[in-house]
């Protein structure tokens, strides 16, 4: 490398290393200057075991959800032409920019104590129904934070799908579903991967969601940041953000690692 | 093209979830603006409850877009050259660097929240202002910009016009300001987007980084979602989407401009 090019490297690199290098080479070492044992404590405290398997559980199911729902609204948007299409895409998209806090107050709107559904729940006499603050609540607004990120990439992925593959098929008298396995989910099998660790990696570090529903579902986020400020015991807090990020790093790295094989295979 | 596609499947499912992330859209603009969230509309329409938000919170408005505008400065400052540098060196080592500078996306921002109070939550001045919420959202970022930056850098073209400027005699400041960064200019304006959109929006993070004299739009929603009334949330939910929405468009507007008039 030039030198000329490491100046012009020199500010980002400073700034990086000030701010964020150090900073967490700091948080990462933390546990270790009380006892390297702390490290593990996500697998030998039930209670943090129990909050890492509910994120994890959650996430998971948050994932495969939103990879069916948003395939479906995302190849319909994509491909079939009808008036108002492009502004119901835009609409449908447009969560992206919110915060997590107003989804968690939407899920509050929606179902909370006095919210929509628990005021129709009570019209037809099933009494005052309220879901927000519990599993369904918190599935339920992940899933819209979520929704909007697969729609857009298949809604994407669509209006460049090969049509030509799929009449071929049709042609040849495939059955619908086999239309959907053989010729859908394999043309569209890049962007599923990409989306499913976006989705899983967002999901198990949201924090605003679960924060503004101070949901009875506990995740991990909710548990460091219960350990840092409750309890202000910062190892803790340390440890299990290592844990998170080790997850959420390790599944973006899988489908990084998988398009760059794809990508150098198809070459 | 007038094949019919018969797949009402999909239009079902595709009506079942517009309503599903429409209706609480619709709900919090309407709890807004009437008096009564449980009386509904028929409690009447008011604009106390933006006037109430606008006296509280009005500040973390204002605080908010200033953070995102420095972040997007900042941002192209300090991202700019390097992205350049990156993007003339194919190196095993320059691909690293930006795989390193990704890692702030990867990881949560609470992770990164509490790693920034720990090395500089005792120093107080610092702490305390709002350059410590910048510098988080200037890390978090930071990669976007600079991805999209490099990869407009590294068309053939602009390499092909870099070189023939140097056999000229244009020293690298003339080549830089001059050819370089005009010729990229849509791939910055995209890059600052994102930077703005995110910023603009940051909680995990910012919520960690904020104390009480220190608060972002988001931060200040979370604080009314919590001690206030519905009608105060949803008013202040609306002031986001008033202020927010309206600034994304044009700047979305702008970059798709920028787009054309460089595409021909």
């Amino acid at each position: 490398m030039k030198s000329s090019h490491r100046l012009l490297l020199l500010p980002v690199a400073i700034f990086f290393m000030a701010f964020w290098l150090l900073p967490v080479s700091r948080l990462l070492i933390l546990p270790a200057e009380q006892d390297w044992r702390l490290y593990f404590v996500f697998l030998t405290e039930a209670r943090y075991a129990w909050s890492l398997i509910n994120t994890l559980g959650l996430s998971i199911g948050v994932t495969l959800v939103t990879l069916v729902l948003g395939a479906a609204v995302g190849l319909y948007l994509g491909r079939q032409p009808f008036p108002g299409r492009q502004l119901l895409l835009s609409i449908l998209t447009l969560p992206l920019s919110f915060p997590g806090v107003i989804i968690g107050f939407f899920m509050i709107l929606l179902a909370g104590r006095q919210g929509l559904v628990t005021d129709i729940t009570q019209a037809l006499g099933l009494g005052r129904f309220s879901f927000a603050y519990g599993l369904a609540g918190l599935f339920l607004a992940y899933l819209y934070f979520s929704l909007p990120r697969a729609i857009a990439a298949y809604a994407a992925a669509a209006q460049s799908m090969d049509k030509s593959v799929e009449e071929a098929a049709r042609s040849l008298g495939a059955r619908r579903w086999h239309i959907i396995r053989d010729v859908w989910m394999v043309q569209l099998e890049s962007t599923t991967s990409a989306c499913a660790a976006i989705v899983f990696a967002t999901a198990m570090g949201a924090f605003g969601t679960a924060f503004t529903l101070s949901s009875q579902f506990e995740v991990l986020p909710i548990t460091i940041y219960s350990e840092f400020t409750n309890f202000a015991n910062f190892t803790l807090a340390a440890s299990l953000s290592i844990t998170l990020g080790l997850f959420t790093w390790f599944a973006l790295f899988l489908t990084r690692r998988k398009e760059t094989v794809a990508g150098v295979a198809s070459q | 093209m007038t094949r019919r596609t018969q797949s009402p499947g999909l239009a079902l499912i595709t009506a079942i979830v517009a309503i599903f992330m429409l209706t609480p859209m619709v709900l919090s603009t309407t709890a807004a603006l009437v008096n009564n969230y449980s009386q509904g509309l028929a409690s009447g329409l008011t604009l106390r409850w933006l006037e109430q938000v606008i006296s509280v919170y009005g500040q973390t408005v204002v605080w908010s877009i200033a953070i995102a505008v420095a972040c997007v400065i900042g941002n192209i400052l300090i991202g700019v050259p390097a992205a350049y540098a990156l993007a003339r060196n194919p190196s095993r080592w320059a691909k690293t660097f930006e795989e390193i500078l990704t890692l702030p996306v990867a990881v949560p921002g609470l992770a990164t929240g509490l790693a920034l109070i720990l090395a500089y939550g005792t120093l107080r001045d610092f702490r305390q202002s709002y350059s410590f919420i910048l510098v988080g959202h200037m890390i978090f970022t930071l990669p976007f910009l600079v991805r999209t930056v490099t990869a407009a850098f590294q068309r053939p073209d602009l390499v092909a016009m870099d070189e023939a400027a140097k056999t000229l005699g244009a020293n690298f400041r003339q080549r830089f300001l001059g050819i370089l960064v005009p010729a990229v200019l849509p791939a910055i304006a995209a890059g600052s987007l994102m930077v703005f959109t995110l910023s603009i929006g940051e909680f995990n993070l910012t919520w960690m980084l904020h104390t009480p004299l220190t608060r972002t739009l988001p931060v200040g929603l979370a604080d009314s979602y919590a001690s206030m009334r519905l009608e105060v949330g949803s008013a202040y939910t609306l002031v986001f989407f008033i202020v927010v929405l309206p600034m994304l468009w044009l700047l979305q507007w702008c970059t798709h401009l920028l787009e054309k008039k460089y595409a021909n």
